[in-house]
């Protein structure tokens, strides 16, 4: 790992203060457990690392106000342990696939949203997008994992977040801070599909924390999130599903479905929210929405089986709320 | 990486008198939100450094509470806790393998929870409890942990085994006792690749129900 100067404010606009404004030369620490490695193998190489461990007004999970407000620094633990989370069902589903005790008490739930890719061309240094005389390595190369919605390239990686999709499809929003101030965005808004090499694949000045995630009242939303899996534990899903459906006079009136692991960002699906629209819950909604969810689905040269997978996630999530 | 002198911070007793200046600095870290309890902001006591100070790169002073003794030794903020235990403290049961946050080798208890030693800095271990397999046994004594190891078969070459027995122990120790589906949840976070994990399973599930700790 390369050496780096460190500093531990109290204070989030001191943080904020001691980033630098251009990408690369600092790095945010929370809980750790994707930065280190990344500049252990010197993918991330920051000349000072900016901790956010005594900011107490990162700390907390409070379920006040009928809404659930999860501070920056708030382990996975904290939260899926925490009274405010217990009414939020997809939200605690997304979390118990992330199994291992050492990652939920380090990690954190915004360190799980905005963790890296893990594409193995990116973890391997061959640069965001796997860039090789100007085109993509991934399309042609060893891409089974890779993303089969919103890759009509440079990227082809996928979101590998374990929470996005359940809180996108929750409502959630972020509160940023940087040097000047406080900003507010719906969480969907944080991700983006990077263009080119130069940009990452969030919305984030390289100056400003993600400080709070807010998440409102689940009342009267039936939620669920469903994940298929190679391993049931330790590793990450192969795809994911979170649907938040509510129900007026028997039949969908609202729907949210997002999906994870299968693009650049957590993937939200109108086709999907309209199949469910106007229908009673049950099994050929469900049906109907994993068909549509993937109606659009481009696969790479290796991952075509993840286009039924993640019609599945889609078809079970709508039958766990049902 | 880290500097290689062996036992740089001698470990000293509580008793030990107050430390000097820069090392006096106590960063506490808070929450450390258990399970079922909701963490809110006031839980943790008040941060007490001036630490809006640049650090580093070169060695910085700090104090660890290592099983209840507190060590003072200088590590340059990159050196993880996995490197200050083995490389300055001489405490070199807990294993560094993938050095990745992935294989368990490096568990050890930090502030009641089972943590990958490698992914932590040691500056960022201050004013925490540190907990090593060193500190869990006397030569005496096994940990009860360590005993049904002995008596389940649950290791081979031993390599993974402190970081087993570290994770195995946080579960153990709970009250009421684990079932075994909380087990396999609780060491799914340690790769063992002789696979001695029905051992692993049995003994841990056997210490828990002698009482854990």
């Amino acid at each position: 790992m390369q050496n780096f100067e460190y500093i531990a404010p109290t204070e989030t606009i001191t943080a904020a203060q001691a980033l630098s404004p251009h990408d690369g030369v600092t790095a945010v620490l929370a809980g750790g457990t994707d930065l280190l490695s990344l500049m252990k193998e010197r993918i991330e190489t920051p000349t000072r690392v900016v901790s956010l461990r005594n900011i107490r007004a990162l700390r907390g999970v409070h379920g006040t106000g009928g809404a659930l407000r999860i501070g920056a620094m708030a382990s996975v633990e904290g939260v899926l342990g925490s009274s405010g989370a217990s009414s939020y069902k997809s939200l605690l589903q997304a979390g118990r696939g992330i199994t291992a005790p050492q990652v939920r008490a380090m990690g954190t739930v915004v360190g799980d949203l905005l963790q890296r890719p893990r594409c193995w061309y990116y973890r391997n240094g061959y640069g965001l997008l796997a860039m090789h005389e100007g085109k993509s390595l991934v399309p042609n190369g060893e891409n089974r994992y890779h993303a089969i919605l919103g890759n009509k390239g440079p990227a082809y990686f996928v979101n590998a977040s374990s929470f996005a999709p359940a809180l996108i499809s929750l409502g959630a929003s972020v509160t940023v801070a940087g040097p000047e101030g406080e900003r507010e965005m719906p969480l969907a808004d944080l991700f983006r599909i990077p263009a080119s090499e130069s940009e990452r694949e969030n919305t984030l000045m390289p100056n400003e924390i993600v400080t709070e995630i807010m998440v409102p009242s689940a009342s009267g939303w039936r939620t669920a999130t469903y994940e298929v899996r190679q391993r049931q534990l330790l590793d990450w899903p192969l795809v994911t599903a979170s649907v938040a459906v509510r129900l007026r006079g028997g039949k969908i009136a609202d729907a949210r479905v997002v999906m994870g692991h299968v693009a650049p960002i957590p993937w939200r699906s109108s086709e999907a929210e309209t199949a469910l629209k106007g229908q009673a819950l049950g099994e050929s909604a469900g049906e109907a929405a994993g068909k549509a969810a993937v109606a659009a689905a481009t696969p790479l040269s290796q991952n075509q089986a993840k286009v039924q997978l993640a019609s599945v996630a889609v078809k079970r999530a709508v039958a766990m709320v049902a | 990486m880290s500097s290689n002198k062996p036992c740089d911070g001698p470990v000293k007793g509580p008793q030990h008198e107050p430390r000097k200046g820069f090392s006096r600095r106590t960063f506490i870290e808070g929450v450390g939100i258990g399970a079922g309890a909701v963490g809110a902001v006031g839980m943790a006591p008040e941060a007490r450094a001036d630490s809006s100070e640049l650090m580093g790169p070169s060695p910085v002073p700090i104090t660890l509470n290592i099983n209840g003794k507190s060590v003072d030794l200088k590590v340059e903020p990159r050196v993880t806790l996995i490197d200050a235990l083995r490389n300055q403290l001489d405490h070199t049961g807990a294993k560094k393998v993938c050095d990745r946050a992935t294989c368990g080798a490096c568990t050890v208890i930090v502030d009641g929870s089972p943590v990958y030693s490698c992914t932590l800095l040691a500056i960022e271990a201050q004013g925490r409890r540190i907990e090593t397999i060193e500190g869990i046994s006397t030569e005496d004594s096994m940990h009860p942990v360590q005993v049904q190891f002995v008596e389940n078969d649950a290791q081979q070459c031993g390599f993974c085994t402190p970081g087993l027995v570290m994770a195995g122990k946080v579960v153990a120790d709970r009250n009421p006792p684990p079932s075994m589906a909380d087990v396999e949840s609780a060491l799914s976070g340690n790769i063992c690749r002789c696979g001695t994990y029905v051992g692993v399973r049995k003994a841990v599930y056997e210490a828990a129900r002698q009482g854990g700790a």
